[in-house]
């Protein structure tokens, strides 16, 4: 279970505005991972892209042998089967309740009795937590229950790929911490990959696999999450860690002089890494690496204090 | 600076390239299964609830004052005997057509592109794409075939409506005689006649369906966008539904001989 994403070379430009250019990566099958970055610089333009709603410009993003980039259309509603999609605002569909919105991909890809459909719902359902509100239409509840819902239609299909666009936005941080519990389940559940989209730095450090930071109009690092942690380069460092010392302003890039102005400040030590976020049974995920396992195979010492507890360097209260 | 003039004189040719492309691939959806049958009724029902009575009454004084029209001139002309058959044409080849056009597309087309449009940018659209359905096929080509099926009865009621309407402003107003007005009807009006005000309400409400879709589901910049699509929808109908009818007619009085000339 679990499938790769490959994507390479990949450029996105509006008119003259150029979103990014040459994104090369590939997303490990089965494990989590999560694409930062400062504001507009593209993310969900990113995610659109993945599923086929953008055509790029130019490269390929392979999946099982199709390129979703170049395929037909008839193709691509074919590979999207294999996604679910979880949108910013949950994008129900306003003229149905809940129960008939995640019902919905079953009511129209397969042929299950409708015994079966409610079955299937409800166990989706439970798992988000939304039992007892099946009835009610998407615009009489929160946003955060829209966004549980959201979960439960993109996962009745069982997809192999869970693309996620910013699920702490417009949370609480208990129900962040809840919602990032969910993922990691969710994960050594069905075994799918699994992209984030976030900029919320502490889900960042303690719930994925992998990391990407996308700055500036490319993609400035992916990789596993200890590289990225125990990472010096200015940019990784300075997001990572919520600083205002370092090369990101207020606006996209500092300029020259800003830059000058702060050349004497040295960027803070870099804080311990966390441990990652366990599944709630204990039982560890297929593809969970050990903690220290890539500090330890690329021969970088990890900051002081790190893989002792599950909250070292995180804000204080969440 | 010339290819900047040049791409912002060009932009009206590539929406109306885009416009028919977006036709042509809702022909290609019209024939894919499964149709949405479900779909397809509660959008008739729809369109038909918010237009039968608003068509019904503009149809009473667009046939009177035809009626009135056609009956002063030809009273003139000393032919009062044939102001029955002169009206029934007018409401049957062309008012009938124009009136259930203007409510289709104000109406339906204005709910349609509305609809659509709040679909799109709350991202129903893409989540729907994304779950792997395809919306013209679920959204769109019920919303069209709908259209067409309300504007094709409306316009026969608008027939109805109107001539009943002429009738009524005729005897009782002009002080027409009852048995010559009826008896007038056959007289030039003929058979193609109503045949061509039933494939002109078919067009127009695919035509109307048609731009409000595209508009609808290529609404942008939030709530803004919504009211902008809706109303570019219905501006943009009334001139295309204007030259078509012209387009049809010309074709029709080439094609078809007028009885008795």
């Amino acid at each position: 279970m679990g499938v790769e994403i490959k994507v390479d070379g990949l450029t996105k430009s509006f008119g003259k505005q150029l979103i990014w250019r040459d994104v090369t990566l590939s997303i490990p099958a089965g494990q989590v991972s999560v694409m930062l970055g400062p504001s507009g610089t593209g993310k969900s333009v990113f995610l659109k892209t993945l599923i086929g709603l953008i055509k790029p410009d130019e490269g390929s993003i392979m999946i099982e042998g199709t390129d979703i980039a170049s395929c037909s259309e008839r193709d691509l509603y074919e590979i999207r089967k294999l996604f679910g999609v979880l949108f910013q605002d949950g994008a129900m569909f306003g003229s149905m309740n809940l129960y008939d919105n995640v019902a919905f991909p079953l009511r129209e890809h397969t042929k299950k009795s409708e015994s079966e459909i409610r079955s299937i719902v409800m166990e989706k359902m439970d798992l988000v937590g939304l039992i007892g509100a099946e009835d009610k239409l998407p615009g009489e509840i929160s946003g955060g229950m829209r966004k549980r819902a959201g979960l439960a239609r993109a996962l009745v299909l069982d997809p192999e790929i869970l693309l996620i666009d910013e699920p702490d936005s417009g949370l609480d941080p208990v129900r962040t911490s809840f919602i990032n519990q969910l993922f990691i389940d969710l994960n050594a559940q069905i075994d799918a990959t699994f992209l984030i989209v976030t900029h919320d730095i502490n889900s960042t450090r303690t719930v994925p696999d992998n990391i990407g930071l996308l700055y500036h109009k490319h993609l400035a690092m992916f990789g596993p999450r200890e590289m990225l942690l125990s990472s010096e380069e200015p940019v990784v460092r300075q997001f990572l860690n919520a600083q205002t010392v370092g090369p990101i302003g207020m606006s996209e890039e500092k300029d020259a002089d800003e830059l000058a102005a702060e050349k004497d400040l040295d960027m803070p030590p870099l804080p311990p890494i966390p441990l990652q976020l366990e599944p709630s049974s204990g039982i560890p995920r297929r593809h969970q690496p050990a903690p220290g396992q890539w500090c330890r195979e690329n021969g970088v010492t990890p900051p002081p204090g790190s893989f002792l507890s599950a909250n070292a360097g995180l804000a204080p209260g969440a | 600076m010339s290819s900047l003039t040049a791409s912002r004189a060009l932009a009206p040719i590539g929406v109306a390239g885009k416009l028919f492309a977006f036709a042509l691939d809702v022909g290609r959806a019209l024939f894919r299964r499964p149709f949405q049958l479900r779909e397809f009724i509660q959008q008739a029902w729809f369109i038909a609830s918010v237009t039968i009575v608003p068509t019904a009454l503009v149809a009473i004084p667009f046939g009177a004052v035809i009626a009135l029209q056609v009956g002063g001139l030809i009273k003139q002309f000393g032919a009062q005997s044939f102001t029955g058959s002169a009206s029934v044409l007018a409401v049957i080849q062309q008012a009938a057509p124009i009136g259930t056009a203007l409510l289709i597309a104000g109406a339906g087309g204005s709910a349609i592109a509305a609809d659509l449009g709040a679909r799109k940018i709350r991202e129903e659209l893409d989540a729907m794409m994304v779950l792997g359905i395809d919306p013209i096929q679920r959204l769109v080509v019920p919303r069209v075939l709908a259209c067409m099926l309300v504007a094709f009865f409306l316009n026969g009621m608008v027939s109805v409506v109107g001539v009943a309407g002429g009738y009524v402003f005729n005897v009782i107003l002009q002080d027409g005689t009852p048995g010559a007005y009826i008896a007038s009807f056959t007289a030039l009006a003929q058979l193609p006649d109503l045949w061509i005000g039933l494939i002109k309400a078919l067009v127009f409400g695919l035509i109307a369906a048609i731009v409000a879709s595209y508009k609808g589901m290529n609404a942008s910049g939030g709530p803004k966008g919504v009211g902008d699509a809706v109303n570019e929808s219905v501006v943009i109908t009334f001139l295309l539904l204007f030259v078509a009818n012209f387009v049809l007619s010309m074709i029709y009085l080439q094609v078809v001989p007028p009885k008795g000339g």
